[in-house]
């Protein structure tokens, strides 16, 4: 049950994950990875990591997607027009993207572990948000406070950004 | 159920899909939604090694599901500072073209 649960929704972030790509209209595309990350989301459930899996659906199926449609909306971009592809650069990167994938195939296919099933969780509490909430501010707490300041700059730049004028 | 091995290959496919777009696309929007995958097939091989390597305790090892929440806020700043500079150009350029933004100096 669980493998095809896993297949099911490999197949579904990967399909989306293609159309955000092949998709000529940006708000298909948007789309399309609202659907792979709701994919993705899932899978990281079946690895039993349900906190992760929530806060992917929050904040990238909720407040980052939303923020692509907001911009989208508000270019009110349409498809692309087809433009002269340049045929250099499209076969230099597809060649880079296929030598990547041959070699992910062959470290995995050659990774001993990789073989192996998931050991089965034994713990008497498998409570994901408690456990991870403790390590969070027991023994990251300085880590997690600097990316408290990372996301301030970062507000603070978007509010300076989005107030001066460009020439 | 399945293996380590396979949740590595849809790993390394959805993070090639998302190299591709980066490539291949010249809408700077989909070029940013291409990132978001690259960042999202990382963070699915950290939670399948976090899963992999459960502890004597019988659970997983919770660092890589910090460290994966550590990437997630720092993807979700870097889109929103991405996106502002995608408007600033618009505003000045009205295109999200990108060879129509070949310039470094304006």
């Amino acid at each position: 049950m669980q493998l095809i649960l896993f297949w099911a929704f490999a197949l579904l972030t990967l399909v989306f994950g293609g159309g955000v790509v092949i998709n000529r209209n940006p708000v298909a595309s948007a789309l399309n990875l609202v659907v792979s990350f709701l994919g993705l989301a899932a899978l990281f459930m079946l690895l039993d990591a349900f906190f992760i899996g929530v806060i992917q659906v929050l904040i990238y199926a909720g407040a980052v997607m939303v923020l692509f449609l907001f911009i989208i909306m508000l270019f009110n971009l349409r498809a692309e027009k087809l433009r002269r592809i340049n045929w250099p650069a499209a076969a230099g990167g597809i060649a880079v993207a296929i030598a990547f994938l041959s070699q992910v195939f062959y470290v995995v296919g050659r990774f001993k572990p990789a073989q192996q099933r998931f050991p089965p969780l034994t713990g008497s509490k498998i409570d994901d948000v408690h456990n991870i909430g403790r390590l969070l501010f027991d023994s990251y707490n300085l880590p997690f406070q600097i990316i408290g300041v990372l996301v301030l700059v970062a507000s603070i730049g978007v509010i300076v950004l989005s107030t001066r004028q460009l020439r | 159920m399945a293996t380590l091995g396979d949740y590595l290959i849809v790993s390394g496919i959805l993070f090639t899909i998302g190299f591709a777009g980066t490539m291949l696309r010249r809408n700077i929007i989909i070029i940013l939604m291409s990132l978001e995958l690259m960042f999202n097939a990382a963070n699915l091989s950290l939670v399948a090694f976090s899963r992999f390597h459960t502890g004597t305790n019988g659970l997983p090892n919770y660092n890589a599901q910090v460290f994966v929440f550590f990437i997630i806020t720092v993807a979700a700043a870097e889109v929103a500072v991405g996106l502002a500079i995608v408007v600033a150009l618009y505003r000045a350029r009205q295109t999200t073209h990108i060879e129509d933004i070949a310039n470094l100096k304006f």
